[in-house]
C-alpha cells in the first residue's frame, strides 16, 4: 500500500500546486487580500505532500520494495544502506521528484524568510513558484510515475545500481548540483512578479538577491562536487570534460554569476534594471533547458539518464510555456523601465557590465558547441563532435578578458573612478604579476610554458586588486583592522569568492600544463619513476565488497627512497549487473596529488598489469577555490542591511 | 522606440532553440548513428587470406564483379550469431555475401561455420582488425552494401534481421549496381 | 584461463625477462623516442572521440575500437605522421566525428564567428552605454538630447 499514499500524496501536491498557480494570483490582480495570503498554506501544504511522497520513495528503497519499478531498476538488497539511500535519486523518476522537493523547499523558506517584503510581492513570486511546480508534477505524474509497480508479481531482487553511482559522490553531487539549479527559480519568480506587478524599484533586486546569491553558492558547490567525483571516479584523472551534461550544469552558473554580479547594480546604483530582469529569466531558464538536454536522449553523454521522446516532448513544452511566456512578458514590460542614474567608462558599474558581457558570451558560446552537432545532424549535413579542445581554447581566451578587467574591475568606485588613483595599482600591480608568473612555475617544474605564465600573471593581477581593496578600506582609518571588521558581509563575500576565483585558476593552469601521466607495464616488484616520484608495485590483493569482488594493487611511492604514500587503485566487479568499474588510488595533497589506475591485467593470473601513473600539481586548488567562491556567497548573506531589512517587522 | 526590438531578441532565441529541439525529437535524430565516411568511396585495398586457407590470399579485385554485402562478423560477438542464421536464409535467395572475420581466431572461426553454416561466397580472415579499420569499423556485425565497381554504397551497423531488411535493406541492395 | 600455463604467460614472462635484462629502465607501456613524442601522442588520443562509446575521447575509454585508435595513433606517430595528418588518417575512415577539434569549414566558421561578434558587440555596446550616460552629467545637454528627453518623459506620463 505505501507506494499507493505516495503517489496520492503526489496527486496532492498537484491539486495544491493548481490552486497555488491561481489563487494568489487572483489575489494580486484584484487586489483581493484573503487570495494573496492563501499563498502561504498552499505552498506549506504542497510541500508537505512532497515531502510525504519523497520519504515513502526513499522508505522503499531503504525496504527494497521490489514492486516499485524504479526500485526493482535501480537497487538491490546486497546494495549497503546508505547506496539504497541515495539510489532514491539515481534515476530519472527519483531525481526529478527531488527537484520539485526542492523547489517546494525554496518556495516554502521564501513565504518564511521574507518579512517585510510586501504580501502582493510575496503571493506573486510563491505563485509563479507553485506554477513550475505544477508544471513538473504534472511531468512526474504523467510520464514518470515514481511508484509505478510491478504487479502481481514483483521480482525477487534488484537489477542493482549503476556502479558508477555507488558512491559518496551521488550522495551529495545532485542534491547540492539541483538546490543550484531550483534555487535560481526564486530570483526567476521575484523577476516575474515585478514584470506582473509593473514595480520595478530597487526593491525587489534587494529581495532577490541574497536568494540569488544562495541558489549560485549551491551550484558552485555541486558543479565542483561533480568535478570531483568525475575525477576519482572515472578512473583517468580528468576533472572537466565539456560534456553536454556538465555543459549544461555550467551554463546556469555563468548567467547565475553574470546575475549576481548585476544585481549588485540593480540594488545599489537603480541601474541596468531591465538587464538584471532578463538575467532572472535567463539563469533559471538555463537550469530548465540544462533538465532538457539530460533527460530528452537529443545528445549523447556519459552521464545522460535513460532517455525517451515523449518525456523529452513534454519537457520541451514546458520549457517552451515557462521560458517563452517569461520573455514575452519581459518583452512587452521592460520598456517601460525608466534608465537612472549616471555613470563615467571607468567606473564600478561599466566594468560590472564588462563582466556581464563576457560570461554571457561564455554561456551562449558554450550552448553553441553543445548544440552545434544536434544543428548539423538536424540538417542532416554531416555528424561531427564539439568537444574540449574547442571549448577550452575559447573558455580560456575570453577568461583572460575577464579575469585582465576583473582585477581592476574590483577595487573600481561607483559612478566615476579617478584614473590618476589607478595608477599605482598599475605600476605596481602589472610588473609583479608579469614577474611573479614568470618566477614561480621553475620553483614547481623546471619549463617555462608561456600558457602558465599568462594564468599566472592574471592570478597575480587579480591578487594586486583584492590587496589594493584591502589598502583602500584601511587606508583613512585609525584602527585598520577595525575598519576590516566594520567592511561587512558584501565586502567580504565578494573578496573571498574573487580569491576563490584565483585559487581555482591556480590549479587550473598548473594541472593543465603540469601534469605528468604515463602508462606502464608492472609486475610485483617493478620499480618506475615519474617526475621526482618512484612508483612500486607491490603485488595485487582481492577484496571483496558487500556486492562486488575486487583485485586491488598496492603501490608505495618513494620520494628520495623514502615511502611518503601507498596507493590502492582497484578494478572492481560488480556481481549483479556483472560490470567491472575502475577506482583510482589516489594521495591527496595541498600542492600535487598521486593518482593510479590499473587498466587491464596483463597476465592471467591477474598479476602483472598495465598501470596509468599520473602525478597532478596543485589540482585540488580547483575545487578549494569553489568552496571560497560559494563561501563568498554565502557570506554575503549575512551583510547588514539583509539583517536590518528581515529583522524590522519580525 | 527603436530599440523596443531589442527585448525581443531573448524570445526570438528560445522560440529558435525550441523549433530546434522539436525538429530533433520529433524527426527521431538518434545521435549516436553514424554513417560511414567511407560512403562513395572505392573500398579500400587489402591482401588477406580466407578463413578456409591460409595460403589462398585475395585481394579486392576478387570481389568486384557483382554487388555485394560485406558482413563484418566474430566468432566472440553474440549479436552475430544472432544474425548468422538469417545470412544463411539471405544466401540461400541468392544475396551475395562476403564475410570479413575480424579480430578472430581461425579454427574458432572455421568450427563456427562447420556447425551454423556459411553463407559467405568467400569469407576473408582480418586476425588484427586492419580491414576493419580501414573500413572504419567500430564492432562487429556490421555489413557495407557494395557495388559492382567496389564502391560502399550504405554500411549498417548492428544484426540484421527478416523485418530489418524487407523493410529498408532489400531496397538498398537492389539499387547497387 | 584454461590451461595452467597458458602460451600468453610464456611470452609475457620471456618479455618481463627481456625488460628485466636491458635494466629496469623502462616499463612504459609505449615505448617513445622522445618526450615530445610522447606529448603529442598524449594530445592526440585526448583529441580524437571513441566512434563506439557514449561521449568520450579514446583515451578514456575502454572500447576495443578506443584502443585499436591508440594504437594505430601510436603507430603513425613513429611512421613521421603530422598530427593534421594523424587526424585526417582517423576522419578519412571515421569521419569528422572522431576528432573534438571541428575542422573550419564554411558552415563551422559559426562557432568561432559568432561568440567573438557577441564579445565585441557587446564591448562597443558597454563603452557606448557608458559614454551616453557620463555626458548626460557632464556636459550640458545638447538641443537633440533634449528632444529625446523630453519625448521620454512624454511617453512615461502617458505609460503611467
Amino acid at each position: 500500500m505505501l507506494p499507493e499514499y505516495g503517489h496520492f500524496a503526489l496527486i496532492l501536491a498537484l491539486l495544491l500546486a493548481t490552486g497555488l498557480s491561481t489563487l494568489p494570483l487572483y489575489g494580486v490582480l484584484s487586489g483581493h487580500g484573503g487570495f494573496q495570503r492563501s499563498a502561504t498554506a498552499l505552498t506549506w501544504g504542497m510541500t508537505f505532500f512532497l515531502a510525504t511522497a519523497f520519504t515513502i520513495l526513499v522508505v522503499c528503497f531503504l525496504v527494497d520494495d521490489f514492486s516499485v519499478r524504479i526500485v526493482v531498476e535501480n537497487s538491490n538488497s546486497q546494495l549497503p544502506w546508505f547506496y539504497k539511500f541515495s539510489a532514491t535519486w539515481g534515476n530519472h523518476e527519483g531525481s526529478m521528484l527531488m527537484w520539485v522537493l526542492m523547489l517546494g523547499g525554496w518556495a516554502t523558506a521564501v513565504s518564511l524568510f521574507s518579512g517585510s517584503l510586501s504580501q502582493e510581492l510575496k503571493s506573486a513570486v510563491l505563485a509563479v513558484m507553485g506554477m513550475i511546480s505544477l508544471a513538473f508534477l504534472l511531468f512526474l505524474l504523467v510520464t514518470s510515475n515514481p511508484f509505478d509497480r510491478l504487479l502481481p508479481i514483483p521480482p525477487g531482487d534488484g537489477g542493482d545500481l549503476n556502479p558508477l553511482l555507488q558512491d559518496f559522490g551521488l550522495i551529495v553531487h545532485p542534491p547540492t548540483l539541483y538546490m543550484g539549479y531550483v534555487g535560481f527559480s526564486v530570483a526567476f519568480a521575484f523577476a516575474i512578479a515585478a514584470l506582473i506587478t509593473g514595480r520595478f524599484d530597487a526593491g525587489w533586486s534587494r529581495w532577490a538577491r541574497p536568494w540569488t546569491n544562495m541558489a549560485w553558492a549551491f551550484l558552485t558547490l555541486g558543479i565542483a562536487l561533480g568535478s570531483w567525483w568525475a575525477y576519482y571516479e572515472l578512473g583517468w584523472g580528468g576533472w572537466w570534460f565539456w560534456d553536454p551534461v556538465e555543459n549544461a550544469s555550467f551554463m546556469p552558473w555563468l548567467i547565475g554569476t553574470a546575475l549576481i554580479h548585476s544585481q549588485a547594480v540593480s540594488e545599489k546604483r537603480n541601474l541596468f534594471k531591465s538587464w538584471t530582469l532578463l538575467l532572472a529569466i535567463l539563469a533559471f531558464s538555463f537550469s530548465l533547458l540544462g533538465t532538457f538536454l539530460v533527460r530528452s536522449g537529443v545528445l549523447t553523454s556519459v552521464h545522460a539518464f535513460a532517455t525517451d521522446p515523449e518525456r523529452g516532448l513534454f519537457i520541451l513544452v514546458i520549457l517552451l510555456v515557462t521560458i517563452g511566456s517569461s520573455l514575452l512578458l519581459y518583452a512587452l514590460r521592460a520598456g517601460q523601465i525608466r534608465l537612472a542614474g549616471e555613470y563615467r567608462l571607468v567606473s564600478r558599474e561599466s566594468f560590472l557590465l564588462f563582466n556581464n558581457i563576457i560570461l554571457v558570451v561564455i554561456a551562449f558560446m558554450v550552448l553553441l558547441g553543445t548544440l552545434f552537432p544536434l544543428v548539423f545532424d538536424a540538417f542532416n549535413w554531416r555528424k561531427l563532435s564539439v568537444g574540449a579542445p574547442y571549448f577550452n581554447a575559447m573558455f580560456n581566451f575570453f577568461m583572460v578578458f575577464l579575469l585582465s578587467l576583473l582585477g581592476v574591475g574590483q577595487v573600481l568606485r561607483w559612478k566615476r573612478h579617478p584614473l590618476s588613483d589607478l595608477r599605482p595599482l598599475f605600476k605596481v600591480g602589472i610588473p609583479v604579476a608579469l614577474v611573479m608568473g614568470l618566477v614561480l612555475p621553475p620553483l614547481i617544474t623546471a619549463s617555462f610554458n608561456w600558457r602558465v605564465w599568462l594564468g599566472l600573471a592574471l592570478v597575480f593581477w587579480l591578487l594586486a586588486g583584492l590587496v589594493r581593496m584591502l589598502l583602500d578600506r584601511t587606508r583613512n582609518a585609525s584602527q585598520p583592522w577595525r575598519a576590516l571588521r566594520r567592511a561587512g558581509g558584501s565586502f567580504w563575500g565578494m573578496w573571498l569568492a574573487h580569491l576563490g576565483v584565483a585559487v581555482s585558476v591556480v590549479g587550473v593552469v598548473l594541472v593543465s600544463n603540469y601534469d605528468l601521466a604515463r602508462d606502464f607495464r608492472m609486475a610485483p616488484g617493478d620499480t618506475v619513476s615519474m617526475g621526482d616520484y618512484q612508483f612500486r608495485f607491490d603485488g595485487m590483493n582481492i577484496v571483496d565488497g558487500p556486492n562486488y569482488q575486487s583485485d586491488q594493487g598496492v603501490i608505495t611511492v618513494l620520494r628520495n627512497d623514502q615511502p611518503i604514500a601507498e596507493l590502492h587503485p582497484e578494478k572492481r566487479f560488480y556481481t549483479v549487473q556483472r560490470n567491472t568499474m575502475t577506482e583510482a588510488g589516489i594521495d591527496a595533497g595541498l600542492f600535487r596529488d598521486l593518482y593510479a589506475s590499473l587498466a587491464e591485467p596483463l597476465d592471467d593470473e591477474h598479476q602483472t598489469w598495465a598501470v596509468r601513473l599520473q602525478v597532478k600539481p596543485f589540482v585540488r586548488w580547483i575545487w578549494l577555490g569553489s568552496i571560497l567562491m560559494a563561501a563568498g556567497g554565502v557570506l554575503a548573506l549575512f551583510d547588514r542591511r539583509y539583517r536590518k531589512a528581515s529583522g524590522g517587522r519580525s | 522606440m527603436t530599440r523596443r526590438w531589442i527585448l525581443f531578441l531573448p524570445l526570438g532565441l528560445i522560440v529558435v532553440l525550441a523549433a530546434l529541439f522539436s525538429y530533433a525529437l520529433l524527426s527521431g535524430v538518434d545521435p549516436s548513428e553514424m554513417p560511414s565516411a567511407l560512403e562513395g568511396e572505392e573500398m579500400p585495398a587489402f591482401q588477406l587470406s580466407t578463413v578456409q586457407d591460409s595460403l589462398d590470399f585475395k585481394t579486392v579485385e576478387d570481389l568486384k564483379g557483382q554487388p555485394f554485402l560485406l558482413n563484418i562478423w566474430a566468432t566472440w560477438c553474440p549479436s552475430c550469431k544472432w544474425e548468422h542464421p538469417y545470412l544463411n536464409s539471405l544466401s540461400q535467395e541468392g544475396v551475395r555475401i562476403i564475410g570479413v572475420n575480424y579480430k578472430d581466431e581461425r579454427d574458432l572461426a572455421q568450427a563456427w561455420l562447420r556447425d551454423y553454416a556459411n553463407p559467405y561466397e568467400l569469407d576473408l580472415y582480418d586476425p588484427n582488425g586492419d580491414l576493419g579499420f580501414e573500413l572504419g569499423v567500430t564492432g562487429a556485425p556490421e555489413t557495407f552494401f557494395i557495388d559492382s565497381q567496389g564502391v560502399i554504397q550504405y554500411r549498417y551497423q548492428g544484426p540484421i534481421d527478416s523485418a530489418l531488411w524487407q523493410d529498408e535493406l532489400k531496397a538498398v541492395y537492389e539499387n547497387l549496381d | 584461463m584454461k590451461t595452467s600455463i597458458s602460451p600468453s604467460l610464456i611470452f609475457v614472462t620471456l618479455l618481463l625477462l627481456g625488460l628485466a635484462a636491458t635494466a629496469m629502465a623502462e616499463r612504459e607501456q609505449r615505448y617513445f623516442d622522445n618526450d615530445s613524442l610522447r606529448d603529442r601522442y598524449e594530445q592526440l588520443i585526448w583529441e580524437l572521440r571513441c566512434p563506439k562509446c557514449q561521449n568520450q575521447n579514446i583515451a578514456g575509454s575502454n572500447a576495443p575500437i578506443a584502443s585499436d585508435m591508440r594504437e594505430k595513433t601510436y603507430e603513425l606517430l613513429h611512421q613521421g605522421y603530422s598530427d593534421e595528418q594523424i587526424i585526417n588518417y582517423m576522419i578519412d575512415r571515421y569521419s569528422e566525428f572522431v576528432t573534438y577539434k571541428p575542422r573550419v569549414t564554411a558552415g563551422t566558421v559559426w562557432l568561432w564567428l559568432i561568440p567573438g561578434l557577441g564579445l565585441l558587440i557587446g564591448a562597443v555596446a558597454v563603452f557606448m552605454l557608458a559614454r551616453r550616460s557620463g555626458q548626460q552629467g557632464a556636459e550640458p545637454i545638447s538641443d537633440a538630447e533634449r528632444q529625446r528627453l523630453t519625448e521620454l518623459l512624454e511617453k512615461d506620463r502617458d505609460a503611467s
